[in-house]
């Protein structure tokens, strides 16, 4: 029993130390915009607390700035509700994507959905997990660290936002930065061209027809419906 | 805070059941131990190139190709992530290198 619980110990480790380089960006990106996020929770009178709860329970960064208006509006939970699903439906694409990778890993399957947000999904669907890491353990790794970041960057928002004095103008591109290497990665595979350029051109389509603020879903649906009729093509 | 602890307690907790519905759907219908149907299969495949697609082109939808700056720190910066990847095909160093480009452009010339 010991013995197992020392071996699985060490699996985690070497699944950390592997998965830990892959997440830099993230801490990066993570710690800009939760502190962003945990100072603009205390300008409306959230304390850090509210803002950790948030950024633990939900962990869906972008809804969570658009919730901010909902918070200092008045109560409406079916609305924040409805609104959530609207934002956050492009996570239902990433299951579909992960569907595969993340089979029969057992009861931290579960946590791995529950934390499956833009970053997680472009790095675990873009890396291989080395030989030496066990599968599950090494998207757990990517996963716990790519949520903990989030918490840590909205606590320290909350409790010394108002003190930051670095010049970090532009430091956010750091996660625009990530999406465009990976995609840049997933297009060595050749398979994989003629998918990111419908992707790129379905998303610029439904930006110039619906606008910055409600361009995902019409996106999402462009980009289903040219690779569902275009399968016969595409799979040769 | 406008609203009290409880209706704030609500209100994350339907924000967290909504995306926890866009997240959790896709393994609900198609459980572990049953094999997906092949149209799923296949989505599962081509999409997660074409959503990466769609990740960049959400992060910069408030660009303003119109008005001034026109864009051009964006582009400088992926255009030098894109060198720079074709270069040294370092992930962390083109993600850094087009970061840094695009702070210093924004920080000095496109005040």
């Amino acid at each position: 029993m010991i013995q197992i619980q020392k071996n699985r110990r060490e699996k985690l480790k070497i699944a950390f130390k592997e998965a830990f380089p892959h997440t830099i960006p993230v801490l990066t990106g993570f710690l800009v915009l939760g502190i962003a996020y945990g100072v603009l929770m205390q300008s409306k009178g959230y304390s850090t607390f509210w803002a950790v709860l948030m950024s633990a329970v939900a962990f869906c960064g972008s809804m969570q700035f658009v919730a901010i208006t909902l918070l200092t509006v008045a109560f409406h939970p079916i609305q924040a509700f409805l609104l959530s699903i609207m934002v956050n439906a492009r996570h239902l694409f990433y299951g579909i994507s992960m569907l595969e990778k993340y089979k029969g890993l057992g009861k931290i399957r579960g946590f791995l959905i529950y934390t499956l947000c833009d970053e997680t999904f472009s790095i675990s669907s873009s890396v291989t997990p080395p030989k030496t890491v066990e599968r599950k353990y090494f998207f757990f790794a990517i996963s716990l660290l790519d949520y903990s970041y989030w918490i840590l960057g909205t606590f320290l928002g909350g409790m010394i936002g108002g003190f930051v004095s670095f010049n970090t103008e532009g430091l956010d591109f750091v996660l625009t930065a990530l999406f465009v290497v990976l995609f840049l990665e997933q297009m060595k595979n050749r398979k994989n061209i003629s998918s990111g350029i419908i992707g790129i051109v379905s998303s610029i389509l439904g930006l110039c027809l619906f606008g910055a603020g409600n361009m995902v879903i019409p996106s999402m649906l462009i980009i289903l419906a040219v690779l569902l009729l275009g399968k016969g093509k595409l799979c040769s | 805070m406008q609203l009290t602890g409880l209706q704030t307690l609500i209100t994350i907790l339907a924000i967290a059941l909504g995306a926890m519905l866009t997240r959790f759907t896709p393994f609900f219908l198609f459980p572990d131990h049953k094999e997906p149907p092949k149209i799923i299969g296949y989505l599962g495949k081509m999409l997660p190139a074409a959503m990466m697609g769609l990740l960049v082109v959400y992060c910069l939808k408030d660009v303003s190709f119109l008005n001034s700056p026109h864009g051009i720190p964006e582009i400088v910066a992926i255009i030098s992530i894109i060198f720079l990847h074709k270069w040294k095909n370092n992930v962390l160093l083109s993600i850094g290198g087009g970061t840094a480009v695009y702070m210093i452009l924004v920080q000095t010339m496109f005040k």
